[in-house]
């Protein structure tokens, strides 16, 4: 019998091994071929023969009334089939992620620069940008929402949205705020306890997802009176919900099809050309297509929120926290979007991976005439972390502390508690992997004498052979929340079907996730791999023909949709093995599918799938619900609110010209919990897809608003990094299992892009002696000019 | 105007083409060749690049009129006529160095031009030459990996011929 388990098990891992491409193997994407071949189709790729064009008239003025719009002459030019205002919304003229406060077309008053305000539909491109230009609009121009302090005194100033409108959120201009007091707070007696205090005011500029793949896709008008989409999005059923009202169709009319996605990273998350240009195939019973064009991306998505901030900590002489106190404002815009989850992630999140025994927080996010911010990779945990380790820096230069001892001397870890009172149930290596990011080797010292110049800072400009240029050297810790929180009962989908075809097993595997270049698709297949023991999986293209898989945000899609998929599976395995043990009359309790064959764990396989099978497919549906959380208590910021935490550190190398204020990061360096490594190859590229924006927010991405106004909706003046401006980024995989989550898995994508944007400002401190207390950091910060 | 050129060594010709259209919206909306992307059409990201004589160009650039009579080479022509992947492009899937591929063909046709210039670039070299084109995915590590992977394979390619 002993003898037989080995051999059974020998067995049994030799048809494991044979499937390298399950779970934990970097198998290649199964679109990856298509997309070196330029065949992917990408949602502006859609295409119908007929098909019209679709665009938007959009407002110059970021508040003004709208007197009059008058459409006539755009409607004579030849090739236009039609033009829509307001008036010509057959539903619900409001749509809103949270809250239904954006109308779908301006109603009397535009909000923002670049708000729609009327649809044409023509026959090219060109002549619905002539018919956009024959629009006439009216206006009475007001002056502008954009401060602090103009939003928070609106009787004075105005209203963004009347009081009347949406009552039932806000107050004032405050679209939402949240509390957050924790210990005995922060007060004059807390205070006195400790022997240190720094406290500063820091402000984040505000960034764009800046995705390649411009919002896009084809609405088709079906004979059933409804209408199929073919759309790049991040959640295809909420797309669909928001929609369907407006359009006045029941749900089961608007048909979501996921086209090709070119990144999202949050951008995708509100609505862009969905309802247009289906009220446009709607009115002329032609498809339509809408690509926008780089400035109307700018327009057409929201963005991430700028914040100032104040910071408060103190510490005792030997390092430890005693309190901090911080209030941060977030420039919501002109609609809330995503705004009331992004400030109860500011809130709990935004005092870092630390113990402080004495907490007190205040976030709220504004109304303002600016552009409408919402969802960005990090969520609400950026802002704060620059804040939050900007202040470690401050507070271990007063004490005379290594910056990493003392972040390490506070870090929380597993069994401590948030602020927001929750104990954090599974691992939270905060000081290990500052450790890991510390012991890793540094790059070659400056050598000046023998330096390609291509690589100093300013790079192709030839602008320093070397002087002027000082290194610094910086670390950095964030903590980001995994899936929705406060109590939002966040679930996913999945179907899958296990059948012979050709001779061979095949599963199918049946989502409506938005892959929006994460790899989400290959971890499906190995996901079905693994829990069928079969080779050939099918990816089923995305839609709302199954249920919903959520969204591709909130590094929650491998834990919610691949939890689903694992369900799923695992069902259709149990369900395979039930129908050999009728058949058979297995009595082994230690049976399971391997090698695309029943095996028994200690007998080795019983029988082929294929002829197990037979004919017979089995399709199973599974929803997978991640653990309940609550709301948190409004005013103490209290209460079991996030899923999942996951942390990551980071150390910068940079150089930097002093005399031109250039910054070149020379190395940037990420170590990361992932709980399980799924797959090793796409963790990696997610750290370090999510590290480059990072850089990007330190150094040089920001979308400048002045008056409402933008200044800058162009690749050539929204600058994004290079291939010259990012670095070597070394990358350290820590693998500690979650218990709660599936395969004990730990969400990737977003805590790289928290977490690395303050050790490059803190590098660049280093460097240069200069508070940078504002971000991006311009060439006139560093060189004082400003 | 009617244009005419070749593509992928094929003849092609668009018909009613408007004077202010693009080669990149020729080739996507006229000819059937959407491989090549559409990121900014300001000549920024390099998602459009395409071979034009030879020479890698920014395709949304170009004015359709200008290439009458000309030859163009696109992301869909690197694979052979077989449907064989091209080395390049083999490269980039097995780096992981695909994520969105919103930037991928641009990328490899600048990748392609790069190593028929000089089949071994140093690191610094590689950086130059992808400047141009802008990728919001991967953070570009594993294209330099990719490229790399592609520049040892073509030169044991060359070595074993
Ligand atoms: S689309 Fe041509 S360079 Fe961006
Ligand atoms: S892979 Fe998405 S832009 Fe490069």
């Amino acid at each position: 019998m002993s003898t037989r388990t080995i051999q059974g098990q020998k067995n049994l891992q030799d048809i494991r091994q044979a499937s390298k491409d399950g779970i934990g193997g970097s198998p290649l994407r199964p679109d990856g071929t298509l997309k070196v071949k330029g065949e992917f189709a990408y949602s502006s790729d859609m295409w119908h023969e007929d098909m019209l064009w679709g665009m938007a008239l959009r407002s110059p003025h970021p508040r003004a009334n709208i007197l009059s719009v008058d459409i006539s002459e755009a409607l004579k030019l030849p090739g236009v089939y039609a033009v829509l205002t307001h008036d010509d919304i057959p539903g619900s003229k409001f749509y809103g992620l949270e809250i239904q406060d954006q109308p779908a077309l301006a109603i009397d008053k535009v909000r923002y620069h670049g708000e729609a305000i009327a649809i044409v539909a023509a026959d090219h491109p060109e002549t619905a940008r002539r018919a956009v230009k024959k629009i006439k609009v009216e206006y009475e121009v007001l002056t502008p929402i954009v401060t602090e302090e103009q939003c928070l005194d609106p009787e004075v100033h105005g209203y963004v949205h009347e009081p009347h409108e949406f009552k039932s959120h806000g107050y004032g201009n405050i679209c939402h705020s949240q509390k957050l007091v924790h210990g005995g707070g922060v007060t004059d007696e807390i205070r006195a306890l400790a022997d240190v205090i720094v406290k500063s005011d820091y402000e984040v500029g505000m960034q764009d997802q800046a995705f390649l793949g411009p919002e896009s896709g084809l609405a088709v008008p079906a004979e059933d009176g409804g209408i199929d989409l073919y759309v790049a999005t991040q959640w295809l059923h909420v797309d669909r919900q928001q929609m369907a009202p407006v359009l006045g169709l029941p749900e089961e009319k608007v048909r979501l099809t996921l086209a090709g996605v070119g990144g999202a990273f949050g951008g995708r998350e509100d609505l862009s050309m969905q309802i247009h240009a289906s009220l446009l195939a709607q009115r002329t019973g032609k498809p339509v297509k809408i690509v926008y064009a780089r400035d109307e991306s700018f327009f057409g998505h929201v963005h991430r929120h700028p914040a100032r901030m104040t910071y408060e900590h103190g510490a005792t002489r030997d390092g430890k926290l005693v309190f901090a106190d911080a209030r941060i404002v977030l420039d919501g815009g002109a609609y809330a979007s995503a705004s009331p989850a992004v400030v109860g992630n500011a809130a709990s999140l935004g005092h870092g991976p630390y113990n402080i025994p004495n907490v007190r927080m205040e976030a709220i996010a504004l109304y303002s005439n600016n552009p409408s911010c919402g969802a960005m990779r990090g969520f609400g945990a950026v802002q704060a972390a620059f804040a939050y380790e900007s202040q470690m820096d401050k507070l271990a230069a007063e004490l005379g502390m290594d910056p990493v001892e003392l972040r390490q001397l506070n870090a929380m870890s597993e069994g401590d508690s948030m602020p927001t009172g929750q104990v954090i149930d599974s691992p939270a290596p905060v000081a290990e992997l500052l450790q890991r990011v510390k012991d890793m080797p540094l790059p070659p010292p400056l050598d000046l004498e023998n330096i390609d110049v291509r690589t100093l800072p300013g790079a192709l400009s030839n602008t320093s052979h070397g002087e002027g240029i000082v290194r610094g050297i910086g670390y950095s810790v964030g903590i980001k929340n995994v899936g929705f929180s406060e109590g939002f009962d966040d679930y996913s989908t999945a179907r899958v079907r296990l059948e012979v075809i050709g001779g061979e097993p095949v599963a199918m595997v049946h989502t409506a996730m938005a892959e929006v270049g994460q790899g989400g698709v290959t971890v499906h297949a190995q996901i079905a791999r693994t829990e069928l023991g079969v080779e050939q999986v099918t990816i089923h293209p995305a839609n709302t023909e199954v249920g919903s898989a959520g969204s591709t945000s909130a590094s929650r899609q491998t834990y919610m949709t691949g939890g689903a998929v694992k369900l799923a599976a695992e069902a259709v395995k149990q369900a395979v093995i039930e129908k050999g043990r009728r058949r058979y009359g297995w009595t082994q309790t230690d049976l399971t599918l391997a090698g695309g064959k029943v095996v028994s764990e200690s007998q080795g396989a019983l029988i082929p799938l294929v002829d197990l099978l037979g004919d017979e497919a089995i399709d199973l549906t599974r929803e997978h619900h991640h653990r309940p959380t609550v709301p948190f208590d409004k005013e103490t910021g209290q209460g079991f609110g996030h899923v999942q935490y996951t942390f990551c550190a980071n150390r910068a190398v940079v150089d930097v010209d002093v005399e031109l204020g250039l910054v070149k990061v020379v190395e940037l360096t990420a170590a990361q919990d992932v709980g399980k490594a799924l797959n090793p190859l796409s963790v990696i590229g997610q750290i370090q897809g999510g590290c480059t924006q990072a850089l990007g927010l330190a150094v040089m991405e920001e979308i400048i608003v002045r008056d409402g106004k933008v200044r800058n909706a162009s690749f050539t003046d929204y600058l994004i990094p290079t291939i010259l401006d990012t670095p070597p980024i070394p990358v350290d995989i820590l693998e500690l299992p979650d218990p709660n989550a599936p395969y004990g898995l730990r969400g990737v994508g977003e805590a790289p892009t928290v977490s690395a944007t303050p050790c490059i400002v803190a590098a660049i401190r280093q460097a240069t002696g200069k508070a940078l207390n504002r971000i991006p950091v311009r060439p006139e910060h560093i060189t004082g000019t400003l | 105007m009617r244009v005419t050129f070749t593509a992928n060594g094929k003849p092609v010709e668009a018909d009613d083409v408007w004077e202010g259209e693009s080669l990149l919206y020729v080739l996507r909306e006229r000819v059937g060749l959407p491989g090549s992307k559409n990121a900014c059409e300001q000549g920024e990201c390099g998602s459009c690049t395409v071979y034009l004589d030879g020479t890698p160009v920014c395709s949304c650039l170009v004015a359709a009129g200008q290439v009458q009579g000309r030859e163009v080479r696109t992301v869909e022509g690197l694979t052979d006529e077989n449907g064989e992947l091209g080395l390049v492009q083999q490269a980039f899937i097995d780096a992981g160095a695909v994520q969105c591929g919103f930037c991928t063909p641009g990328l490899l046709v600048q990748t392609d031009a790069l190593l028929d210039n000089d089949a071994q670039p140093s690191d610094t070299d590689i950086r130059e030459a992808l400047s141009g084109n802008l990728c919001r995915c991967t953070g570009y590590e594993k294209i330099m990996d990719a490229v790399r992977l592609a520049s040892a394979r073509k030169c044991a390619k060359a070595a074993s011929e």
